[in-house]
Order: C-alpha cells, then sequence, then structure tokens
C-alpha cells in the first residue's frame, strides 16, 4: 500500500513536470516577445507588413502561409496515407506487407534537409513544367495566377505532403490492426462484400484515424526546412499554388540569427508564439472532434466508459 | 522494484540539469589557469567562418598555450552574445549601431579582418559578360524594370542581343551580412531604394523569390531562365558561377575580384573607429559592392590576460594572417587600413 502511493506520487510528479514544462515554454516566450506583443497587440495576428528596416511587423502572411500550406499538404495526404495503412492492413498479402510498411517508413526517416534538396533539384523543375504548361483558362482563376517560378505554394504543399504520409499511414495502420476479427467476419457474414466489410472497420477506428491524420497536421505545422527551401519565402497571403509564400516556422530560421534590433528578435519570438497557440488550438480542435466521434458512436463504445465508472465506484 | 522505477526518471533528469548547467559553464569563461591552455571563446558571422578557422588553427599550433573557439552562430547573435558577455569576443559583418554599443557594457573596438563583396549573377542563354550599374539594379530589385530587353539595359550593352523575358528577381530569404552589403550599396546609389526599401541584414523585398542561403540563391538562378540574383563572391569563384560587372563611383566597370575589393578598403575615407561601409567607395578599379567583416573586441576588459592573447592574435591575423585570405577567395586588408588597426589594437588594455 504504501509503495502504491510513492510509486502514484513519483509518477505524478512526472506527469506534472510536462504540464509545468509546456506552461513555461509560454510563458517564456510571452516574456520574451514582450516589447513586440505591447507595440503591437493583436494587429500583430493581422497587419500584412514586416519590415525590419522600418520596425513594422505583422505575422499574418505567416499564419496564412502555415495553414495553408498544411492543408493543402493534408488533403494531398490523407487519401494516399489511408490507402496506404488499407492496402497493408486489409488486402496485401503476407509477403508484401513487410517490405511495403518499411519502405513507408523509411520515408519517415529521410531527413528533411534532403527532401529540401530533393525538392529544389527534383520536384521543383517538374512543378515548373507543370506551371508552364497550365492552360490560359485555368490561369484565370485564383488558384494559378502568377509567373511559372516552380518554387511557391505547390512545391511546398508536395513536399509536405509526402513528409507527413508515412506518419499517418503508419499510425492507421497501427489503428486498423486493433479492430477485432469478429468485426470483419460479422460484416462478411452479414453479406458484406469486401469494400463494405473494410468500410465497417475503418468505421470502427474512425477516432484512431482522425488522430493519425491530425498528428499529420502537426507535423506539417511545424516542418521547417525542407519548407523554405521551395515556397519562395515571400510574405503574401494569396490562394495562388503559384505564388511565393512564406510561413511561421521558416521565417524564424531564417531571420533569428541576424536579428540585431530588440524589436526585430521579439517580433520573431512572438512569432513562435502564434505558432504555439495556434498548434494548441489544432490539438485542442482534434481533441474535441475525437470526443464528439466517439459520442456518437455505437453501443458498445457508449457503453464503455459507464462500466468502466461503475467499476471504479 | 519501485526504487528502480523511481531512480531511473530521477538519474535522467539529474543528467538534463547537469548537461543544462555544463552548457552554462562552457559559454563562462573561469578564471584562466597558468599551466594549461587558455580557451577563449568567440561568436558571430558565419562569412568569415572558413579563414577564422583557418587562422585559430594555423595559430594554435604556433602557440600550444591559447585555444580559440569560434561559433558561427550570425552576426546578430556574435552582437548579443558579446553584449551578455557570454563570450569574449564577437564577430560581425555590419558594425554595430550607436544604439547596441550603448547597450553593451563597456566600449567595444571594431577590428576588420578581410573583405567580402557581392556579385550579380544572372541566367541569359548564352550572355557571359553583362555590365551593370547601382541604379539600373536597384531599379530592377525595385520591380520598376521587368524585362531583360529594357531600354535601360540595353544602352549599357551594345551589342549583346537580350532576349524579351521577363527577369525574375531572386534574393536571400535569410538573415545575412551578404544581403546588408547588397541593399547598403542599392541605398547609397538609389534614393527611392534608400527611401522606400533601405538597408539591414533583412529587408522587405518590393519584388522577387528569396532562396536560403547562397546556395539556394544560386540554385533559383541556375534554374530559371531570365533570373537575377546576387551571391558571396568567395562563393561565385569556389562554384565557377559567371558574374556581371558592377560600375563602380569613379565610373568604370569593374569585374569583382579579391584585387579589385581590396581597392575599394583602401579609396575609402575610415573613420578612426573602422564602423565603415566601403559600398560605392571612390578611386579607381575599386569594386563597388564591398565590405569589411569585423571581429568586435571589448576595449578594457575584466580578463586582461585572455585580451592580451586575443590582441597578440589579431595582430598576428592582420599581418601575416593576411597570406591565407587569397586562397580561399577573400579579399585582404589592405596595408594602410592594417597599419592604423595596429595602432588601434595597441588601445586594448591589457596585462
Amino acid at each position: 500500500m504504501k509503495g502504491d502511493l510513492r510509486f502514484r506520487l513519483a509518477i505524478g510528479t512526472i506527469a506534472m513536470l510536462l504540464v509545468v514544462l509546456v506552461a513555461a515554454i509560454g510563458a517564456e516566450l510571452t516574456r520574451q516577445s514582450w516589447l513586440s506583443i505591447e507595440k503591437f497587440g493583436l494587429r500583430f495576428w493581422t497587419t500584412r507588413t514586416w519590415d525590419p528596416v522600418a520596425g513594422t511587423f505583422g505575422a499574418l502572411p505567416f499564419i496564412w502561409g502555415t495553414l495553408y500550406s498544411s492543408i493543402l499538404a493534408l488533403l494531398i495526404a490523407t487519401p494516399i496515407a489511408l490507402g496506404i495503412a488499407v492496402s497493408i492492413s486489409e488486402l496485401s498479402p503476407g509477403w508484401l506487407k513487410n517490405p511495403l510498411v518499411f519502405l513507408t517508413e523509411l520515408l519517415a526517416a529521410i531527413p528533411s534537409i534532403v527532401y529540401g534538396l530533393w525538392g529544389i533539384f527534383v520536384l521543383v523543375p517538374l512543378v515548373r513544367q507543370l506551371e508552364l504548361h497550365t492552360p490560359e483558362a485555368l490561369k484565370a482563376l485564383p488558384l494559378f495566377t502568377g509567373p511559372p517560378f516552380g518554387i511557391g505554394m505547390l512545391s511546398a504543399a508536395l513536399i509536405l505532403a509526402v513528409m507527413v504520409i508515412p506518419f499517418t499511414s503508419a499510425i492507421a495502420r497501427e489503428v486498423l490492426k486493433t479492430v477485432p476479427a469478429a468485426q470483419r467476419e460479422a460484416a462478411y457474414a452479414l453479406g458484406a462484400t469486401r469494400f463494405e466489410a473494410i468500410r465497417a472497420a475503418m468505421f470502427f477506428a474512425r477516432t484512431g484515424i482522425v488522430g493519425a491524420v491530425m498528428l499529420g497536421f502537426g507535423r506539417a505545422l511545424g516542418e521547417t526546412m525542407a519548407v523554405t527551401m521551395v515556397i519562395g519565402n515571400s510574405p503574401q497571403v494569396t490562394t495562388s499554388l503559384f505564388a511565393q509564400q512564406h510561413t511561421m516556422a521558416a521565417v524564424i530560421a531564417n531571420e533569428f540569427t541576424e536579428a540585431t534590433d530588440d524589436l526585430y528578435l521579439h517580433a520573431l519570438i512572438e512569432i513562435g508564439l502564434v505558432l504555439f497557440i495556434i498548434t494548441l488550438i489544432v490539438n485542442a480542435a482534434s481533441r474535441v472532434l475525437i470526443w464528439a466521434m466517439s459520442r456518437t458512436g455505437t453501443a458498445r463504445a457508449v457503453a464503455a466508459p459507464r462500466v468502466a465508472a461503475a467499476a471504479r465506484a | 522494484m519501485l526504487t528502480r522505477w523511481i531512480a531511473t526518471p530521477v538519474s535522467a533528469l539529474a543528467l538534463i540539469v547537469t548537461a543544462a548547467c555544463g552548457g552554462g559553464t562552457a559559454a563562462n569563461n573561469g578564471a584562466p589557469d597558468a599551466n594549461k591552455t587558455v580557451q577563449i571563446n568567440g561568436a558571430g558571422a558565419t562569412f568569415p567562418a572558413p579563414i577564422y578557422s583557418k587562422w585559430f588553427a594555423d595559430y594554435a599550433k604556433a602557440h600550444p598555450d591559447v585555444a580559440i573557439n569560434y561559433q558561427p552562430i550570425g552576426s546578430g547573435g556574435g552582437v548579443r552574445q558579446l553584449t551578455a558577455q557570454t563570450v569574449f569576443f564577437g564577430a560581425s559583418d555590419s558594425p554595430m549601431t550607436d544604439e547596441q554599443l550603448k547597450a553593451a557594457p563597456g566600449p567595444v573596438l571594431h577590428v576588420p579582418m578581410v573583405l567580402g563583396a557581392d556579385v550579380p549573377v544572372y541566367n541569359l542563354a548564352g550572355i557571359t559578360d553583362l555590365k551593370f550599374t547601382g541604379p539600373l539594379l536597384a531599379d530592377i530589385y525595385l520591380g520598376k524594370i521587368k524585362k531583360w530587353n529594357d531600354a535601360a539595359i540595353a544602352t549599357l550593352n551594345p551589342g549583346v542581343k537580350l532576349p524579351a523575358t521577363d527577369i525574375a528577381v531572386a534574393h536571400r530569404s535569410d538573415a545575412s551580412g551578404t544581403t546588408f552589403i547588397w541593399v547598403d550599396f542599392l541605398s547609397k546609389v538609389s534614393p527611392e531604394w534608400k527611401m522606400t526599401v533601405g538597408a539591414s541584414a533583412a529587408v522587405n523585398w518590393p519584388v522577387g523569390v528569396g532562396g536560403k542561403g547562397n546556395d539556394g540563391v544560386a540554385g533559383i538562378v541556375s534554374q530559371t531562365p531570365g533570373a537575377i540574383g546576387y551571391v558571396e563572391l568567395t562563393y561565385a569563384l569556389q562554384n565557377d558561377i559567371a558574374f556581371g560587372s558592377v560600375q563602380n563611383a569613379a565610373g568604370e566597370f569593374v569585374k569583382a575580384s579579391p584585387d579589385a575589393v581590396s581597392k575599394a578598403a583602401a579609396g575609402a575615407t575610415i573613420p578612426d573607429d573602422f564602423r565603415v561601409s566601403i559600398t560605392n567607395a571612390p578611386g579607381a578599379g575599386a569594386y563597388p559592392i564591398s565590405s569589411f567583416t569585423w571581429l568586435l573586441l571589448y576595449q578594457q576588459p575584466s580578463d586582461t590576460q585572455r585580451a592580451k592573447l586575443m590582441v597578440d592574435f589579431a595582430r598576428w591575423a592582420l599581418t601575416e594572417g593576411q597570406k591565407y585570405a587569397a586562397g580561399l577567395h577573400y579579399a585582404p586588408v589592405p596595408d594602410s587600413v592594417v597599419q592604423r588597426e595596429l595602432t588601434a589594437l595597441a588601445t586594448i588594455k591589457v596585462s
């Protein structure tokens, strides 16, 4: 009994340390960016000028660039990653499974600077060809305006998608593995086709799959090196996939070392604070989403917490 | 069992704490031990890092009692760490501003060590030797001149068949001394640039694509037909990249070379504190987009023993050490300036 209490205290302290650490990071970021917070207030989130010479700083283009590139990457990566996960866990014959798992996980092990170099030398020239051959009719759309540099939002989104795929697919695969065989057998027993049985399994695993997608989103939000090498690093707010844009992580990495005056430095650290806050919001939102999904789930999912509560009482 | 559960995370924590403290003490220079090698820590600009490493390594061979550690963390970081006194000396590609000097705990001496320069690079098939003027470069970077066959470019380059393609402007995305030299030059030759953009290690670019580092800019230029960019002279020479010539204050078109860069330093009027921009310097043969890179030393340091070692090193680097410059594609500081620097170094309080 006494040992139990000590164990609980020790583990509790370690868990609390994590909470304290997150709070301390938030507090320190706020302290270090105080000059900028004081001077620009909420305007920092909504203005577009980033001029270190004049000392005017607005983070909107960086917030836009980060969210836009990450969401685009997610739109490209999610179907592919889920496809990989389903194919590995449900469809592939045994001899193909391990090589496929190994290869997708290998993607996660490649350093982001290598992705960046691959982006500059392979992906960007391909994207430039694509942009050069975009039909004039499409160029009238706000998605495809601007000169064909190759470097820009499209290249960044594609490279991010490749980087996100192994994370999302690995977790989705593990989640699908946890679906009890009885679920699939029951579906087949009821006369379901293979597609319907897989759909049932995915429905069973949906909270885990959403978690997998959100992890990929978090990965995309924070990626710095590969993005800065192909996005063009030009702070502007535009929906064009061909335009050069900028991200929060990239501007910090690019300008922190040479930021000499205090306000400039504080503005850069405030960008870090903004990224921190946005990451917190994204994580909280995904929690809420998962919670809402598991509430409206099957009777089993609703019953499980009740049983657990009863057991505790 | 229980003790092991608790002991593992606790010892891990202890390790982290020790590591953090270790980092702190390494930056603080403890009292030097007379019998041992004296460690001197410095940090700052990345641009001169290759020649600094060469100097520190060679100097340590001849003087085993002193080991100089240099961290190329960027000019901004160098100035900040010098001000916070976490390093003994700093290094920067742009001189400290009056405000920064005021914020420092004591007077700081700027010691120019070598020179660097920026060159314009471009991607036009078959055209190898374009001429540029300062105002022309400023107008291109302001987005006012958009086509390669613009009259302003054509009149400077008679006989060159310029294509009617768009000019794709490339610049550095990371804040850097290279950018500072480039925009400092543009500010001097174009009143409009000075008014609307100004000079700093990072600016609010009116047009263009940002590439990370010299290699990023060179990559964009080499892959994009019709692109123009700027890179360090050392980078262009090491990688055999063709670049254009630029008109200097005397009206000559000069192709950058270590010799032409040294001439810019010889032609410029240099104040006693050495805080000077030598872009657009007067004098025959001077390359206009040139700059010093400075070592930053406290004039009245509390640790006079280290100060003596550092001053000895600086004397050596400015005299014998200059011969390494050409091999690494830097331009050596001209003798007239070196003589004045040696006098200035004598004002540092040493034991």
